[in-house]
């Protein structure tokens, strides 16, 4: 499917801060395209600049073949849903929703039709004559959503649009969201710091860092094949080692040597010669953890070390288990409970496994991208041009 | 909010209006009852009292009640002066809110260092007595002045046009001495006010204009309110602007005031007049004070 909102080459800077460099991205006619990355990372400004808030200082954007970088924002088909919401307090929710119409110059009945499907559509039929002060968060994002919705734009903006909210909340309306995309089938760009709102939502994500894109492709590609050591810490966990290829196994797997560990088996995406200095990611859900030492399987690597630590998650707990200077994260799914179990604990010997397809090599690695799994998600404000 | 299964669908919780008062609410709010009343309603209803009486022949005022004073507020010269003391307070409000406007948004998009510089100089005029620069003006536009001359030696006027002793001359004064009142609510409004949505509006397909007129202009609306009080009231009430500025041409009824008590030795005339501008300055603030409060949405605020 060709491209329908274009980003070719876009830079932009607010003074000293270089927010977004020579950005490229295609997104897809009736698409949910997410940008995700943490606080900072040029995303909110990638969005501003489709909007037509933000002009760039290089790049074109183009909307279903025509270049709009020019037009101003009231002359683009493209609606934002603010992270604040940016309801119009002096208006009733449908005043607020009948805005855009109005402005437009449509006739009143129209207007009321319109207004009416769109408060169908959000469920909020019997808000219309309430001030978006008596409204809830979940409550003004209807509103927000549908004010968008009602100018049929081509491309709906959302910039951290569940940012606001709680999480039982936020997990509704996520779904909500994507009723409601189903319903109205128009192009979703989505902005958000949140790696499981994009996950769930997206047909395809940009992880964005640092004014550049980390990596496109599909929730699954980037889980499962990503790219650099940032993409693979910031979206889910995971475990970095440095290893150097020492013997390359009827071409499709590399014998890795790893410090502490015996060989390590792993498979190649792309061709590697013995001697290669190599940056492998292992999620933890991928290893299995074991008291008894597993039996030896083609393609698995098999490795012991000793429990540092047990966090007991509900449905998984989470060990951190020391291999000579790595400690790794491994998580484990329970299955069933066992009472008489029984249980691993604190400093248990234990055995990991895992499979040569599940470890991923990285082309690229930062050392410092390894903080980012410590830390929790930032509230996103990213520099605006004030 | 957090245990609501379906928190969206949820009715906002009223809160209605609070109790009236507790005891020490009305402890707190006693010294500005009494300030307002010792120094405002006692002398009010002095002065309306006084325009019941007669006047004695030295000046002060008699004994009995009579309605002589206020049958004499029919003189043909007062609804003349009066219509012209409300036209010019209602230009001068009209002025300072549009030249006040365009300032004070400037000064809150300004950016930060810029908007403590900017707001000194809004305020600076203030340094210096009100009288002095009354004065200035006076030096200013005076018939041999320097700008006179220097207008008529262009041939902008003609020789027997002044620039003073005149109604527009009382305005442009006017105008000067209320601006800073007119900038500065008008600042504090459109610093609180929520510029992201002008850019709601932008993106809802308004042009800059339009934005600022359908979003901004009732987001900063108690701001521009506020701002029309501050002007409108002083300037019903001014004497010493049209006093030095207007000449009998540019009288005001404040000047009227003046007249009965210094000249005219009349208290209870004074006293009719200025009751008749107490109550035109107080009556539409009542009604400004019932709307805002039928309009406040303090009675329909969420709870949070």
């Amino acid at each position: 499917m060709p491209a329908f909102l274009q980003f070719e080459g876009i830079s932009k800077a607010f003074g000293e801060v270089q927010a977004l460099r020579t950005v490229t991205l295609s997104i897809r006619k009736g698409e949910i395209f997410s940008l995700l990355g943490p606080s900072g990372c040029g995303k909110t400004t990638l969005l501003r600049v489709a909007a037509g808030f933000e002009r760039p200082d290089e790049g074109r954007v183009r909307l279903d073949g025509e270049d709009i970088t020019e037009l101003p924002p009231n002359r683009r088909r493209v609606n934002t849903i603010f992270q604040n919401y940016a309801l119009f307090p002096h208006l009733n929710v449908g005043e607020n929703i009948a805005f855009g119409l109005r402005v437009a110059g449509r006739p009143r009945r129209e207007v009321r039709e319109e207004v009416q499907r769109m408060l169908r559509l959000v469920q909020m039929e019997d808000q219309v004559h309430k001030k978006p002060a008596q409204l809830s968060g979940g409550q003004k994002q209807r509103v927000a959503i549908a004010r968008a919705l009602i100018n049929r734009p081509q491309v709906l903006l959302l910039d951290e649009p569940l940012a606001a909210l709680d999480l039982k909340l936020r997990q509704r309306m996520l779904i909500e969201l994507d009723m409601i995309h189903d319903e109205v089938g128009t192009t979703f760009l989505y902005v958000t710091h949140d790696q499981s709102e994009a996950m769930s939502l997206s047909d395809h994500i940009a992880v964005m860092n640092n004014g550049q894109v980390e990596q496109v492709g599909s929730p699954l590609e980037i889980y499962e094949a990503p790219l650099s050591s940032f993409t693979a810490a910031f979206i889910g966990d995971t475990n970095f080692f440095d290893g150097t290829v020492m013997e390359a196994v009827n071409g499709e797997y590399s014998l890795l040597g790893i410090n502490g560990f015996p060989d390590v088996l792993c498979f190649n995406d792309r061709p590697r010669t013995v001697g290669d200095l190599v940056h492998l990611s292992l999620r933890p859900e991928k290893l299995a953890i074991t008291r008894e030492r597993p039996p030896h399987r083609l393609h698995h690597n098999v490795v012991n070390g000793v429990v540092e630590d047990v966090i007991y998650l509900g449905s998984q707990t989470k060990y951190r288990v020391r291999v000579s200077e790595y400690l790794l994260t491994v998580l484990r799914q329970h299955q069933r409970t066992l009472l008489d179990e029984q249980p691993i604990t604190w400093d248990d010997g234990v055995w990991l496994d895992w499979h040569a397809d599940d470890g991923y090599m990285l082309e690229r690695y930062r050392e410092r991208d390894e903080d980012l799994m410590s830390l929790p998600p930032n509230d996103s404000d990213e520099p605006r041009g004030e | 909010m957090a245990s609501d299964p379906w928190p969206g669908f949820a009715r906002p919780r009223l809160v209605g209006r609070r109790p009236a008062s507790a005891p020490g609410e009305l402890v707190l709010s006693l010294p500005s009852l009494l300030w307002l009343g010792v120094l405002f309603v006692v002398p009010t209803a002095i002065i309306l009292a006084m325009a019941f009486k007669p006047a004695d022949p030295y000046g002060g005022v008699g004994s009995g009640w009579t309605l002589a004073t206020w049958r004499s507020l029919g003189d043909p010269n007062y609804p003349a002066i009066v219509w012209r003391t409300i036209r010019l307070s209602c230009i001068a409000t009209v002025a300072c809110l549009l030249l006040g406007l365009p300032a004070g948004y400037a000064i809150a998009r300004a950016p930060f260092r810029w908007r403590q510089t900017l707001l000194l100089l809004v305020v600076v005029p203030f340094w210096t007595n009100f009288l002095v620069r009354i004065f200035a003006w006076k030096v200013l536009l005076h018939p041999e002045g320097f700008l006179r001359n220097a207008l008529l030696s262009a041939r902008f006027i003609r020789p027997e046009q002044t620039l003073m002793y005149n109604e527009e001359a009382v305005l442009l004064v006017l105008i000067y001495t209320y601006l800073p009142f007119a900038i500065l609510p008008i600042f504090a409004a459109a610093e609180k006010f929520d510029f992201s949505l002008v850019e709601a509006a932008l993106d809802l397909g308004c042009n800059r204009i339009k934005a600022l007129v359908l979003v901004f202009l009732p987001g900063i609306s108690r701001g521009l309110l506020t701002a029309a009080l501050v002007v409108f009231i002083p300037a019903l009430g001014s004497y010493l602007i049209p006093d030095i500025m207007g000449g009998p041409a540019g009288e005001m009824i404040g000047n009227k005031i003046a007249q009965r008590v210094f000249v005219d030795r009349h208290l209870p005339h004074a006293s009719a007049l200025s009751a008749l501008l107490t109550l035109s300055v107080v009556a539409p603030m009542i009604v400004v004070l019932l709307t805002r409060a039928s309009r406040s949405p303090a009675g329909l605020r969420r709870e949070t």
